[in-house]
């Protein structure tokens, strides 16, 4: 799913735990919010807590679906939390402005 | 065949338990909180939800080899650690594979999009788990990861799936939470998830008086029974206490006929040999009756037979306490000295009677004490309301014949109620010895009296004595009734002299009757004697002159004979006739 990125890139990491209603949700949601605002611009990174508990445990993300949103340190990385239904919270924490579809 | 018991107390075990460690809460609940189930903690901030569930955790890891996991929602794992600190709990030696943390605040910046759930959570912890072979499990307040969630049916869905998990997994687990006071989703969530747990306990306070009085309550134990009342507990130096309110009425208190010396010879013998170890003596009377007195002379009998002694005073430091002591001949410095005896000052004024009861509970469990004199325990009556108070001194009274301490409590008597003999509180009737000291106000004088009011399973003498108090010690003196009136002090010395004195006068009395009888004895013996000796003078008088007589006869005749013979006259017959006399 994820495209080719650059230095301009938005890195993405979200957090699912199996395939669980949310989780299907938060996958697809984000899918579209990229398609749509960040062509071509993003990676996103899409971990199964239950498979990979240890990475959860370092990234301290104990709510999910949770969308880590990574920025350079160190600042610390946004997070939403949540099947990503609403989608301009999630533009505002992705950066992008709503006026750009 | 094995013996059939029959267990009649109320922990008879149907769930296996998970033992908390905390004292006086596994008596509660019959063990501990039920093994591989849930238990929910409920109560409002401040009330020690946190110190109750990591002891169950730390004790679960050092005593029964169970690893645990502490997820902390609100608190920061690292303050959690430095307040357990002071508890003296060494969390540093189980960190790592016997106990850890797992930082689970919610991002106070998080931003939310939609439904979400604990997923993440459990698999971290389930990963967590297997690594550790944990089997204890702490949820330190859920509530806060609750609240954001959108809306209650989320709540219950999320409560259900943790629920499920812990189950799944065997866990021993303690959720707790802040009680639900006001109308809201954490509320609902503490009210459904008592529904659903197995075991729930509330923790709640009152303020008495100005004093906190907090409580503990088991309201739900599935599968097992509990003991229902409210139990007063505090955060003590060493962490969570519970005190037991219930008695387990077969208990096996030790039941001992040693006798023990009151530190007064003729107290011993009014009570038939002293007081019997294991018993409660109460000692009342209004102030300045030598309650402490009495206490002092029992602490120091019991100290030169070798009994480690616990003197706890609510008046006095003590120092004073010894110094006031050692003016009436009870000197307790060389056993302070010794180590055998701990006198210490509790002040009424600092904490509940719920903390007095189990910091006076461990002083002797730590001084290994077999003889303990609380001075007054009417002062624990200052500590909150009457109702609390009377219970914690029974409580006392129950948990001392339970380790088989001798207990000494004096207790102040409101000189208002003088007249009524009973006391505040009202362990009269529980006390296994009742002596009563007061003083009577007569000629000038305010003498001390002693009586005793009960004595069980001992004869007792039923009299009033005069306790009398000089640098020489303690003693009893046998008090004078006259007229229906009881003379003491100058009244009774006067009364004994009188008596002395009326004795001495009839011995005296005696004494010169008997010299008397002496005399006239000597005397009649003398006459006698004087007389005797007249009879025999008379009698050889008499005698001397019977022959005198004779003589002169043969001497008169011969002498007739002879005139006769010169007169040359008649002849005379020999038989008489001639006598001219």
């Amino acid at each position: 799913m994820a495209d080719a990125g650059d230095d301009h890139s938005v890195r993405l990491r979200l957090y699912v735990a199996g395939e669980g209603p949310n989780s299907r949700q938060a996958r697809e949601n984000l899918r579209v919010i990229c398609e749509a605002h960040l062509a071509g611009r993003h990676v996103i990174e899409v971990l199964d807590v239950f498979e990979e508990p240890e990475r959860a445990l370092d990234d301290g993300v104990y709510l999910t679906p949770q969308l880590l949103v990574l920025v350079l340190p160190p600042a610390t990385p946004r997070t939403v939390v949540g099947n990503l239904s609403e989608r301009e919270v999630v533009l505002r924490a992705l950066g992008v402005s709503d006026g750009v579809a | 065949m094995p013996p059939i018991t029959m267990r009649l107390n109320p922990t008879v075990v149907h769930t296996p338990k998970a033992p908390t460690g905390i004292r006086g809460l596994d008596t509660v609940m019959g063990g501990g909180v039920p093994s591989g189930r849930t238990t929910l903690l409920e109560g409002g901030p401040g009330m020690g939800k946190t110190v109750l569930a990591l002891q169950t955790l730390v004790h679960g890891a050092r005593a029964h080899g169970e690893p645990g996991i502490f997820v902390a929602f609100e608190e920061h794992p690292e303050r959690i650690v430095r307040n357990a600190e002071s508890f003296g709990w060494d969390l540093s030696s189980l960190e790592g594979d016997r106990l850890a943390f797992l930082d689970a605040r919610p991002d106070t910046d998080l931003i939310q999009s939609g439904a979400f759930d604990l997923g993440g959570l459990l698999a971290v912890l389930g990963a967590r788990t297997k690594r550790m072979g944990a089997k204890r499990i702490v949820f330190d307040a859920l509530d806060v990861v609750l609240a954001l969630m959108p809306d209650a049916r989320s709540v219950r869905r999320e409560v259900y799936r943790l629920h499920d998990w812990l189950l799944a997994n065997e866990l021993t687990a303690i959720i707790t939470t802040k009680a639900a006071r006001t109308a809201g989703d954490a509320n609902e969530a503490a009210s459904f998830m008592q529904f659903m747990v197995d075991c729930a306990i509330v923790l709640g306070h009152d303020l008495v008086q100005g004093v906190s009085q907090r409580h503990l309550r088991v309201v739900k134990y599935r599968g097992s029974s509990f003991l229902e009342n409210v139990h007063p507990y505090v955060i003590g130096p060493e962490g969570f206490e519970v005190a037991r309110t219930d008695t387990d009425k077969d208990s096996q208190a030790r039941i001992s006929t040693e006798r023990l010396s009151t530190g007064v010879s003729r107290l011993d013998t009014m009570l038939g040999g002293g007081y019997f170890r294991g018993a409660a003596i109460l000692v009342t009377g209004a102030p300045g009756t030598a309650k402490t007195t009495l206490s002092g002379a029992f602490t120091l009998s019991s100290c030169e037979r070798g009994d480690r002694t616990i003197f706890v005073s609510f008046d006095s430091p003590p120092a004073e306490i010894v110094r006031n002591l050692a003016s009436v001949a009870i000197d307790l410095a060389p056993h302070v000295a010794a180590g055998t005896l701990k006198v210490v000052a509790a002040h009424a004024l600092r904490g509940s009677a719920e903390s007095h009861l189990l910091y006076i509970e461990r002083l002797v469990e730590e001084h290994g004490a077999r003889c303990l004199v609380i001075d007054p325990v009417s002062a624990l009556g200052k500590s909150g309301n009457d109702k609390v108070s009377r219970s914690v001194v029974e409580r006392l009274v129950e948990w001392c014949k339970h380790v088989g301490v001798t207990l000494m409590c004096t207790s102040l008597i409101d000189v208002e109620h003088r007249d009524a003999e009973g006391t505040p509180i009202q362990i009269s009737t529980i006390a296994d010895t009742w002596i009563h000291l007061d003083y009577l106000v007569r000629g000038g004088e305010r003498n001390r009296t002693l009586s005793i009011v009960k004595s069980r399973g001992t004869e007792h003498s039923n009299q009033v004595r005069e306790l009398l108090l000089s640098h020489g010690g303690v003693t009893l003196a046998d008090v004078y009734v006259a007229g229906g009136e009881v003379l003491m002090g100058t009244l009774r010395f006067e009364r004994e002299r009188a008596e002395r004195q009326t004795t001495h006068e009839r011995e005296e009395d005696q004494e010169r009757s008997k010299r008397l009888l002496d005399v006239e004895t000597a005397e009649l013996g003398a006459r006698l004697e004087i007389l005797r000796t007249q009879l025999a003078l008379k009698e050889r008088e008499r005698r001397a002159l019977d022959a005198a007589g004779d003589e002169d006869v043969d001497r008169h005749s011969a002498g007739l004979r002879s005139v006769h013979d010169l007169r040359g006259g008649d002849r005379m017959t020999t038989d008489g006739g001639g006598s001219d006399g």
